[in-house]
């Protein structure tokens, strides 16, 4: 620590946050050493929106999981796309919305709960979480319910499970998918559950899960509360904002709010 | 009235007034994404041209939503002020910008001047300014309110405290509200942005802001961010509201796609201007707008992402509010895609605030999909600071990790206060000397553990683990 650095005395209060409080000063300004753990937090967070999801390796995990596996791409051709076209990453490429409908039979039965993966806006959340939250949720499955195989779609935004679902005549669907990563997050994993999926669902049709991740929410935690979703999707027949989520965890929701 | 222009060897036609504006609008990503952005760079320019020549006369008579079926338009056209109207009334839109920059044009004029401009002439007349020429208007422009304290005198910056934490833990809250405090920050107003929507929960948190401002009797007002219905519910069940909070748009759909309307706002605006708690005045109103979020609501009716955040200002100052802000970068690269473009919207909104007489703050920030980073945030703060930005956002470190988004820090506002000169509000920066965080000359003073504010932490801090 240089001897220009003015510590703060209530460090210890980091132990109630992972705000960056306490940080000491240099005159008014930040020390180095904060300039540069920011700078970090940053560079992987940025990373985390621009890195591949490397959608072979991916492929390998579930399928060595013993669930088989399609792979579809959005209308958005690349990321600068994908980041300035929300619509475009809405939507099924028409090759992609092509080899959907042409699937063997076997993997185009009808299905209860349909899995997408999508790479969104952290392939780090994915790489890292989908392989053993899907474990967590296949051991919890009813086993009268009907799976199909795991789509990974590439560029993808939430709603192109909707059109995915809609061509594999899926009664649910589960997208699984990269958040927008935050400084102290640049892996948190979001879970979207809608019932009856069609191309016309919005949002509020939808019931979301977000921040799974070892150091949020955990994976067995994240299984248990989807599946808690999905069974009273199927018994209120609806999913979203008529489905409220009364399971055991504690409900963190956004409200309608710029901010 | 015909809209059209020549720019080079070619006229362009432009087919009505929302059609000149957003052609007229410097590049930005969510008006290409609405597809109203104009296609070339000669294009813009000839829509340029054409605005300069239309009438301020003509904006006010032409709404660009109309009438009948946008409470926005009818609050904008309703509360119109002729009187104040009519020493701008004769003048082009490209006029309006030589006037506004005359030195003749000082503060009491845009104050007497400000009920008769309208949000539309205000984004057009902005569309045919360069940044200096926004800044310039912008920090003659006064505009003072007062709740606990009297935020907005020249030569003064206020910050607002904003403490969150991603599960609401009450101790990691007071933990943010300490470090900030110690800093200098949260004379604008202590702002959490709650996880939760159950309304006990939110009791819970304004009981903890209330608990500390009267444990060190500061001079500043609380506020927790939920959606207006649950305010009013708490304020319904005794809750210690300082102000109250709400999202706003530029048009009605809009405003539905946040659950309110006008006559919610004044429901609520009713209900904490009744519980009286201000002690040097009554503005008891918080707002916060953004660049985008009349389009992703699906309700921006065709106009360009600026004119219809101006048109939220409308909205906002029709309840007198003590703050309001437009949280600029926060939406995403969709709508303002890099640093530029960011830096040039904060620049816009600040300067349509204040001309419109919003006690107008930003929250200059950024996502981590944008093409931005603390480096833009440095220059934008430091731009706006020049132009006399009313507040701006304090959090630990810049980084908001129940949000999951960057801004500025208590550090940052330390920056501008010593660049510019700048002081927090009066009655706050007293308090900052008598509980010698800070000295008479604004600078922060070392604080050891003796510190009165450590020595007796607030309670929430205190319990067990």
């Amino acid at each position: 620590m240089s001897d220009a650095l003015s510590p703060d005395p209530w460090q210890q209060l980091r132990r109630h946050t992972r705000a960056r409080i306490a940080l000491g000063r240099v005159g008014s300004s930040l020390p180095t050493k904060e300039v540069l753990d920011f700078g970090l937090a940053h560079a992987m967070a940025r990373d985390a929106v621009h890195l591949p999801l490397d959608v072979a390796k991916l492929a390998a995990q579930i399928e060595a999981q013993g669930l088989p596996t399609v792979q579809v791409h959005s209308r958005a051709a690349d990321r600068h796309s994908y980041l300035l076209r929300p619509d475009q990453g809405r939507r099924l490429s028409a090759d992609s919305a092509d080899s959907l409908q042409t699937l063997p039979a076997s993997m185009a039965a009808p299905v209860d709960l349909l899995v997408v993966v999508g790479d969104g806006l952290s392939s780090m959340a994915v790489e890292r979480h989908v392989p053993p939250l899907l474990e967590q949720l296949v051991q919890r499955l009813p086993e009268h319910w009907t799976l199909g195989p795991v789509v990974i779609a590439s560029q993808a935004r939430v709603a192109i499970a909707d059109e995915i679902a809609v061509t594999l005549k899926a009664r649910m669907v589960v997208m699984l998918i990269g958040e927008r990563p935050g400084l102290s997050s640049p892996d948190s994993l979001g879970i979207y559950l809608t019932y009856a999926p069609t191309l016309a669902c919005s949002d509020a049709d939808r019931n979301c899960i977000s921040n799974v991740r070892p150091e949020g929410l955990d994976y067995a935690a994240a299984a248990h509360k989807l599946l808690w979703l999905a069974r009273e999707a199927v018994r209120l027949k609806v999913s979203g904002v008529a489905l409220k989520d009364e399971s055991d965890m504690k409900e963190v929701t956004g409200s309608l709010q710029i901010k | 009235m015909q809209y059209q222009a020549t720019a080079g060897v070619h006229t362009y036609q432009f087919k009505d007034l929302k059609e000149v504006l957003a052609k007229a609008t410097p590049a930005r990503s969510g008006d290409y994404l609405a597809g109203v952005a104009a296609e070339t760079y000669a294009e813009r320019m000839a829509a340029r041209l054409c605005l300069a020549d239309i009438p301020l006369k003509h904006i006010l008579d032409t709404p660009i939503i109309p009438y009948e079926s946008d409470e926005v338009t009818r609050l904008i056209v309703d509360s119109h002020d002729a009187q104040a109207f009519a020493a701008i009334s004769h003048l082009t839109v490209g006029d309006f910008r030589d006037w506004l920059l005359l030195d003749s044009t000082d503060t009491a004029t845009l104050t007497r001047v400000a009920p008769g401009v309208t949000p539309e002439m205000a984004a057009a007349v902005s569309k045919l300014m360069r940044n200096q020429d926004l800044i310039l208007v912008a920090k003659k422009c006064q505009i003072t309110t007062a709740f606990r304290n009297t935020i907005g005198l020249a030569g003064r910056l206020s910050v607002r405290l904003q403490p969150n934490h991603p599960t609401d833990d009450a101790r990691g809250i007071a933990a943010s509200m300490l470090d900030g405090l110690l800093y200098g920050s949260g004379d604008a107003v202590i702002g959490i942005n709650p996880a939760t929507d159950s309304i006990p929960a939110l009791m819970d948190l304004y009981h903890l802001v209330d608990d500390v401002i009267s444990q060190y009797a500061i001079p500043t007002q609380s506020c927790v961010l939920t959606h207006v219905t649950n305010q009013i519910q708490v304020m319904e069940k005794g809750a210690p509201v300082d102000l109250v909070f709400q999202s706003i748009a530029g048009s009605e759909k809009a405003n539905q796609s946040f659950g309110i309307n006008l006559g919610i706002l004044k429901e609520a605006y009713e209900a904490a201007l009744s519980l009286k708690r201000g002690t040097v005045g009554h503005n008891v109103m918080y707002f916060e707008t953004g660049q985008g979020s009349a389009l992703s609501a699906n309700a921006n009716f065709g106009v360009d992402q600026q004119t219809i955040e101006t048109r939220a200002y409308a909205v906002a100052r029709h309840f007198k509010p003590l703050l309001s802000n437009t949280v600029v970068g926060f939406i995403g690269p969709e709508y303002l895609y890099d640093g530029k473009q960011i830096i040039r919207a904060g620049l816009e909104d600040h300067f349509c605030g204040k001309l419109l007489g919003l006690p107008l703050g930003c929250d200059v920030c950024y996502t981590n999909h944008a093409e931005a980073d603390q480096d833009d945030m440095d220059t934008l703060m430091t731009l706006l600071a020049t132009a006399g930005i009313t507040f701006i956002m304090g959090i630990p470190g810049a980084d908001d990790i129940m949000l999951n988004y960057q801004t500025t820090s208590f550090h940052d506002a330390l920056y501008l206060r010593k660049v510019l000169g700048l002081k927090p509000a009066p009655e706050f920066e007293q308090w900052l000397m008598q509980m010698n965080i800070m000295d008479a000359q604004g600078r922060v003073q070392p604080v050891t553990g003796q510190h009165a504010m450590l020595q007796n932490m607030p309670r929430h801090l205190l319990v067990a683990a």
